[in-house]
């Protein structure tokens, strides 16, 4: 017994050896981390093969997930644990927790990444955290539910939009002053700035529409509806949204709808829909922005969808109710 | 309460209406609020007796919490766009005459009322001359009756009907293939209404009813020792039929003894209906489509559980700052050209937007199927098709609505 177990043991050493050496040097292609609401981890998957590396064990009911700058690590917000997992992206561990205050929804980091912004969705509230000392630098009252957070190139200002509320809350970063609340349609969930930095793209989930506000005038200036053949108009939840590097083209999730959205970002024409897994919910692009990840909340899958052909490639499975997805390059 | 109303007067109506709508975006503080008046009309209705389980309880505040914390959330909105809505809670002594009583909130003219009250309280308000161009906004009755023959052109229906109920039971019960249903009928007239929609139910959906029975219960103290061995006699008793089903409907629209059906069957069948496996708007259970952070906000402004009546009460407030901030509507009569138009719709927490149904006025919307605990279902169900919008195939549609609105 003793030799066998010395044995085990000597193979456990060189095992990790090796493992650490590729680590060291980086040989993994790129990685997806999908936040599975119900299963509380973090599915880690392979880049290329999309076969599953790692589930990383997280606190409870992880929701927003996003990369850090320097890639070293991917942050999720755990509604109910008050806190952000922070996950070291060699080790697939999680190695540090930030203190957010109640039920963090999501959170976005600044541009320079020295600060994290978390929507408190049963607070009303979005708390500004230091990033290297998890230290809260304040907290701004918006309105009821806050959930998706978009910053603008320049730094200076943050959105949050509530979802009871139906606004898109403009933040100041210099006062931390809230200084412009645009009405949106029922139930906002995400908000992102065109890549020109000239508009910020609001989707509504129930209202099942997508609003183009002008950040300076604070002004809608277009809603985008979405019109399927043959599916029921209140099926049509827009949620995600991105857009490609050019700015041309936007990718709408429509939740219930089962469907991404191709949308014009000039014309706001929606050319096309992509049937994806069920009720799809956040979207991100692989580092190239050669492919489209939605993370499907009814189907627990991962749909890949190949940007130039705007064809899903495949779907493949991960924890329950994937919520969302941070990829490293 | 009545020093709420009297405030109310001091409100000239003509400061409210004719004032132009807000705009999409105002800067924080730039703008003194307007105020926007909504009245809760409820009256001290006696209990009704004491309830079969000790777990069911009617707070006093049943309701009203609800829509006083829409008014708070409707109020964060209006913070935002220079809005301020008032809620001027008036509940009249049990036993009064409603339509004498409320004369007097209509003073100064037309209202909009969120109207807690029971169907022959609630008809006898939306007839009465005082409350001509008023709004009134139903939260609380789940009568067929008002939805049919005696709705009314001022009067909007916030809760599912029982007829809706019913179907969405169905509905659910005919994707499980239990279909041969035995139908036990309480003693009220309200009893014989929701039987009267399991049956058509059973005919809409392709479900039979194989047995049906009348049951007179005789509630009793209900605090007795021997209490279990009386009900466990009873009750098998009064389900021993001749033929085999699946599931037994009961119809008991005021809790006198379906309770006590779970378990105590002569067969060993599931309990659906008014009891067991409910049809439901709302149940402090519900957690989907960000019910939980409902709940969550409820709790913590009214330390208790968000009963149905509670939703009622939230919905019907929320339906009016939609009407206010997003419709711009200020007049009642404005607000229900709003309501009925395409352009309303109120979120539900049921993950798709509520609208209205042209025909009477009553809020179309997905039904929960729960038992006491948990939810188990919301219909309408896969496959429940319907050429305009699914919702529709709960209830009264179109083609069958009895419902005659003078415009």
């Amino acid at each position: 017994m003793p030799s066998r177990a010395m044995t085990g043991g000597r193979t456990a050493l060189l095992v990790s050896a090796v493992l650490l050496c590729s680590f060291a040097a980086r040989t993994r292609a790129s990685e997806l981390f999908v936040s599975n609401e119900v299963d509380n981890t973090v599915t880690v998957l392979d880049g290329a093969s999309y076969r599953i590396i790692a589930t990383i064990p997280t606190d409870q009911r992880p929701r927003g997930i996003v990369e850090t700058l320097d890639h070293k690590a991917v942050l999720v917000c755990d509604g109910d644990s008050s806190n952000i997992d922070v996950i070291d992206t060699k080790s697939l561990k999680v190695i540090r927790r930030i203190n957010t205050g109640p039920d963090p929804e999501t959170l976005a980091m600044s541009i320079s990444g020295d600060k994290l912004y978390v929507s408190n969705e049963n607070n009303a509230l979005v708390t500004v955290i230091d990033y290297a000392t998890g230290k809260w630098i304040t907290q701004v009252q918006v309105g009821i539910e806050p959930e998706g957070l978009a910053v603008s190139k320049d730094g200076r200002t943050v959105v949050v939009v509530s979802e009871e509320t139906s606004m898109a809350h403009f933040i100041d970063t210099r006062t931390w002053q809230v200084v412009a609340n645009v009405l949106v349609d029922t139930r906002p969930r995400v908000a992102i700035y065109t890549p020109d930095q000239r508009y910020l793209w609001v989707s509504s989930e129930v209202g099942g529409t997508v609003s183009v506000i002008d950040p300076k005038s604070h002004q809608i200036v277009h809603v985008i509806n979405f019109d399927i053949p043959g599916v029921d108009r209140q099926y049509i939840g827009p949620v995600g949204l991105q857009f490609t590097a050019d700015g041309r083209t936007a990718f709408v999730a429509l939740g219930r709808a089962n469907r991404v959205a191709v949308v014009d970002a000039r014309t706001y024409e929606v050319k096309q829909y992509i049937l994806v897994g069920q009720r799809p919910w956040q979207l991100s692009f692989s580092a190239d922005r050669g492919k489209l990840y939605v993370a499907n909340g009814l189907t627990n899958d991962v749909t890949i969808i190949d940007v130039s052909s705007l064809k899903a490639v495949k779907s493949v499975p991960v924890g329950r109710l994937p919520w969302g997805i941070a990829v490293i390059p | 309460m009545r020093r709420a109303v009297v405030g109310l007067g001091l409100l000239t109506l003509s400061l409210w209406f004719g004032v132009s709508g807000p705009c999409d975006a105002v800067a924080a503080g730039a703008a003194a609020p307007r105020a926007f008046p909504i009245v809760y009309l409820s009256e001290a209705y006696p209990e009704t007796g004491i309830m079969p389980s000790l777990l069911e309880t009617h707070p006093a505040d049943e309701g009203l919490a609800g829509a006083r914390e829409a008014t708070a959330e409707i109020n964060t909105t209006g913070k935002f766009l220079g809005w301020n809505f008032k809620l001027y809670v008036e509940i009249l002594p049990a036993g009064a005459d409603v339509a004498a009583q409320s004369r007097r909130l209509f003073a100064r003219g037309s209202l909009v009322i969120v109207a807690d009250l029971r169907a022959d309280d609630l008809l006898k308000l939306a007839d009465s001359p005082a409350a001509k161009g008023s709004l009134i906004l139903d939260m609380r009755t789940t009568d067929d009756s008002l939805r049919q023959q005696d709705c009314r052109s001022s009067v909007f229906h916030v809760l599912p009907s029982q007829a809706m109920r019913a179907d969405a039971l169905a509905q659910f019960l005919v994707e499980k293939r239990w279909t041969r249903w035995f139908l036990l009928q309480g003693p009220t007239l309200q009893d014989a209404v929701y039987a009267a929609d399991v049956r058509r139910s059973a005919t809409r959906y392709g479900a039979r009813i194989v047995a049906a029975k009348n049951y007179a219960y005789n509630p009793g103290s209900r605090r007795s020792d021997t209490g279990y061995q009386q009900i466990q006699t009873q009750m098998p008793l009064a389900t021993q039929i001749g033929s085999d089903y699946d599931v037994l409907f009961v119809a008991d629209e005021t809790d006198l003894f379906g309770d006590y059906l779970p378990y105590n069957t002569f067969a060993a069948r599931p309990v659906v209906g008014t009891q067991g496996l409910i049809a439901a708007a709302w149940t402090p259970a519900f957690q989907s489509y960000s019910a939980l952070q409902m709940q969550h906000r409820f709790d913590l402004f009214a330390h208790r559980a968000m009963t149905e009546r509670d939703y009622g009460g939230w919905l019907a407030v929320s339906i009016v700052g939609e009407a206010v901030m997003r419709g711009r509507q200020i007049s009642p009569a404005g607000i229900r050209t709003y309501l009925r138009s395409d352009n309303f719709l109120v979120a539900a927490f049921k993950g798709q937007g509520l609208t209205f149904r042209s025909w009477n006025q009553q809020l179309r919307q997905p039904v929960l199927i729960a038992q006491p605990l948990m939810v188990i279902s919301m219909s309408p169900q896969n496959g429940f098709l319907h050429p305009g919008n699914t919702t529709d195939t709960l209830g009264f549609d179109q083609p069958e609505t009895q419902c005659r609105l003078a415009q």
